[in-house]
């Protein structure tokens, strides 16, 4: 197969210049005589670094990488509009770069004599642009409006007509950069369809986009771009496995960074000062007993600030003595508790030092529906103690409380603990829908006066490849009588 | 350098088409319209002719009348001149996207904003043509031939400091600022209010290093005074020069052109 783009270890080094530059320069530029030297760079980012690629005539090839991974720098030098720093670039034939649609639309003039000047400007002849012309406003699907200046279009119209005239110069090579967001459903389909017709009449493309989906099902190969080096090359799928692995990892450290500064902001300072005015405990109590008030099960789509943990709390008498309160004011609950705002509280006589989500393959903040994950924590208890309660909930970014549980509900008395322990919630399959979620954890009394409250310190993610939506995910599956067909899956 | 010239060439239909949306769209949702074209130079030589004629009473241009004629056969060009050069400064700025974004011939957006000036110039010519038929100042065909030569040169002359400009304003925006300063200095430092011969000596001798001078006298000698066309030799010197000048101009804009994706 003869290839249609070829580079060969090409690199592009953008320059920076040290501010204020533009205001000294000329004068000194003149004063020296120099304006060569002075237009030289003051420091550089390598936008490309070392990339060769070959994509052979006739080929769809994806471009992906993540923000800022010179995905856009490779478009414009194949599209001849930056050359490269060194190294070389081959193309062979026409090129149309769906880049900015609709660069050069001159406002004040109608969309009609903006197609001739865009044709033109894309390199057709004004007979090409004529006989297309019909085609062209067809596509775009502004007839009504052809003879409107094109500055009274709306952003969609604009974007659709640049698009047809780019797809209308009939290229050797169609270079398009994440402008398949044009318009809707319909529009969208139009476009995949020409790429198609494209693809069936021996054009080679080349495709930037970050949906992966649609590089899979579309290119014969991709490329993935990190930090303007080829990372790989190859069959689209594994490209973009590979890629997707790559991107949870990074979202992981992300994701525990996060949680990181959350629990630092939130975090006590030193130990809590002893007090034991009754009246405060009486305040918490009093707190918790709301909560739980509003986390009644039946009361799931009001927010559900309420932790789980203080669900029914219990109309018991005052707390087991065996534990003196030993709280300050700086530990309190917040008193709002509809506010759902990171923090942790408590007497801090038993502690949970260290939280960590586990996945299959150990410590983890993205998950994929359905994979096993564990709560576990590590805990101190100063002295010992005959009543507590463990409890977790998982909560959505929206706030809704997906599941709360602890202990106590689930009728396991306590009976002792003392120096350090660990404690796993296991769960067997995470069932829930892709999105991002927050895990609050306490240990408390059974009545619920908080020893260590946890909230909304931990973060996870879920990925999913199906596109369903709602919170839960039922294992589930669906059966058809023989008369209801369905096509075979297509990849 | 000769490669890249012959593509400009090439890309006359470009350039043309875009002449033509530059006229289009200047005077796009304006009640007048197309007529503007000839009512701005007209409406600039009102209020030049006003204030020399009547508000400062001047004896030199006892000699020049009438005063309004003369003073539209060095105004005309002058406006081609400066109106090109200042949008020739912007252009590249201004047509950023194109730079960026499509693959476009860079150079011909200078060449596009002298020649759609260069249209305008052309609008203004019947009402200069006008005056001079209606003050009765005879033309000679033998002087008229010479027109072409002196708009000819003129072009090379403003194409050449055109380029120059667009190139170095991608890098100094203070170009701008300069360029509108530096004209009028320059506008006054012509003989277009004025004749050469008011001038004393050593004014006159700094004069002949003004190309544009040796264009607006050429333009007067052509149009406006009698007697034989006797600027030749001087015309076909600043010819020369803004030949030269282009080729100069054409060859820093070439030299800058990888840089203007990344700087406008």
């Amino acid at each position: 197969m003869p290839s249609a783009i070829t580079l060969e270890r090409v690199s592009k080094v953008y320059r920076r210049y040290g501010r204020g530059r533009r205001f000294a320069t000329l004068k000194s530029a003149l004063l020296t005589g120099s304006l060569v030297r002075h237009l030289s760079p003051k420091e550089s980012f390598r936008a490309l670094d070392d990339v060769s690629l070959t994509v052979g005539a006739g080929a769809a090839c994806g471009v992906i990488g993540r923000n800022g991974s010179g995905k856009s720098t490779l478009l414009k030098l194949i599209a001849g509009i930056t050359r490269p720093t060194s190294g070389e670039v081959r193309v062979g034939g026409r090129v149309s770069a769906l880049i900015e649609l609709g660069a050069g639309f001159h406002p004040e003039i109608s969309g009609r004599e903006n197609v001739f000047i865009n044709g033109v400007m894309l390199g057709m002849s004004r007979r090409e642009i004529d006989r297309r012309f019909q085609e062209i406003v067809e596509f775009a699907e502004i007839e009504d409006f052809i003879e409107a200046p094109v500055k009274t279009y709306s952003s969609g119209m604009y974007l659709r007509l640049g698009f047809a005239v780019a797809v209308h110069v009939d290229p050797e090579i169609l270079i398009v950069d994440e402008v398949l967001a044009v318009g809707d459903e319909g529009f969208s389909l139009k476009c995949l369809d020409k790429f198609a017709e494209f693809k069936r009449r021996g054009k080679t493309i080349l495709f930037v986009s970050h949906a992966l989906s649609m590089v899979e099902r579309f290119c014969d190969e991709a490329v993935w771009l990190d930090g303007g080096r080829k990372r790989m090359a190859g069959d689209p799928k594994r490209v973009a496995q590979m890629y997707l692995s790559d991107v949870e990892q990074a979202e992981d450290a992300h994701l525990a960074a996060e949680d990181a500064r959350a629990r630092q902001s939130s975090a006590p300072s030193g130990p809590p000062p002893p007090a034991d005015r009754e009246v405060d405990r009486e305040v918490d109590r009093e707190v918790d007993r709301e909560m739980a008030g509003a986390a009644s099960p039946d009361a799931a789509d009001t927010p559900p600030d309420a932790p789980a943990s203080a669900v029914e709390a219990p109309d018991e008498e005052a707390p087991a003595p065996d534990v003196p309160a030993q709280e300050g004011p700086e530990n309190r609950p917040p008193d709002d508790m509809f506010e759902a705002r990171e923090g942790r509280w408590g007497s801090g006589i038993v502690r949970i030092e260290q939280v960590t989500l586990e996945g299959p393959q150990g410590a983890a903040h993205v998950f994929h529906s359905g994979e096993p994950m564990t709560i576990r924590m590590q805990v101190v208890a100063d002295r010992p103690v005959g009543d507590f309660a463990f409890g977790i909930s998982i909560f959505s970014t929206d706030g809704v409380c997906c599941y709360g549980t602890n202990t106590r509900i689930e009728e396991m008395e306590s009976n002792r603990f003392d120096g350090v322990g660990e404690v796993a919630f296991v769960i067997d399959r995470l069932d829930l829908v892709e999105g991002t979620y927050k895990v609050d954890v306490a240990v408390h009394k059974q009545d619920g006066f908080s020893y260590d409250y946890h909230r909304l310190l931990y973060t996870f993610r879920v990925k999913s490849n199906t596109r369903d939506v709602g919170i839960y995910r039922p294992r589930h599956a669906w059966q058809f009588s023989g008369n209801i067909r369905f096509k075979p899956l297509q990849t | 350098m000769p490669a890249s010239l012959i593509r400009l060439f090439r890309y006359r239909g470009l350039i043309q088409i875009l002449v033509a949306r530059d006229l289009k769209a200047r005077y796009r949702g304006s009640v007048l319209g197309f007529f503007w074209s000839f009512l701005n130079p007209l409406l600039l030589l009102l209020v030049y002719s006003f204030v020399f004629t009547t508000v400062i009473d001047r004896g030199d241009i006892a000699g020049l009348e009438p005063y309004a004629v003369f003073l539209f056969c060095g105004l005309l060009p002058w406006i081609w001149f400066s109106a090109s050069l200042n949008e020739s400064a912007n252009t590249l700025i201004v047509n950023g996207n194109l730079i960026k974004k499509v693959v476009f011939p860079v150079e011909i957006l200078p060449v596009v904003a002298v020649l759609s000036n260069l249209c305008h110039f052309v609008l203004g010519l019947p009402i200069l043509f006008g005056f001079l038929a209606y003050y009765g100042i005879p033309l000679r065909l033998t002087e008229l031939i010479w027109f072409p030569a002196v708009v000819a040169a003129q072009l090379c002359l403003t194409l050449g400091l055109s380029m120059i400009l667009a190139a170095l304003t991608v890098h100094f925006r203070d170009v701008k600022d300069l360029l509108a300063n530096g004209l009028t200095l320059w506008f006054f430092a012509t003989p277009i209010l004025y004749d050469m011969s008011a001038l004393p000596g050593g004014a006159r001798a700094a004069m002949q290093l003004n190309p544009f001078a040796h264009l607006a006298i050429a333009y007067q000698e052509i149009l406006f005074h009698e007697g034989p066309f006797g600027h030749r030799k001087w015309l076909f010197a600043v010819a020369g020069a803004s030949g030269g000048l282009f080729l100069l101009g054409y060859w820093l804009f070439d030299r800058l052109r990888d840089s203007f994706a990344e700087e406008v």
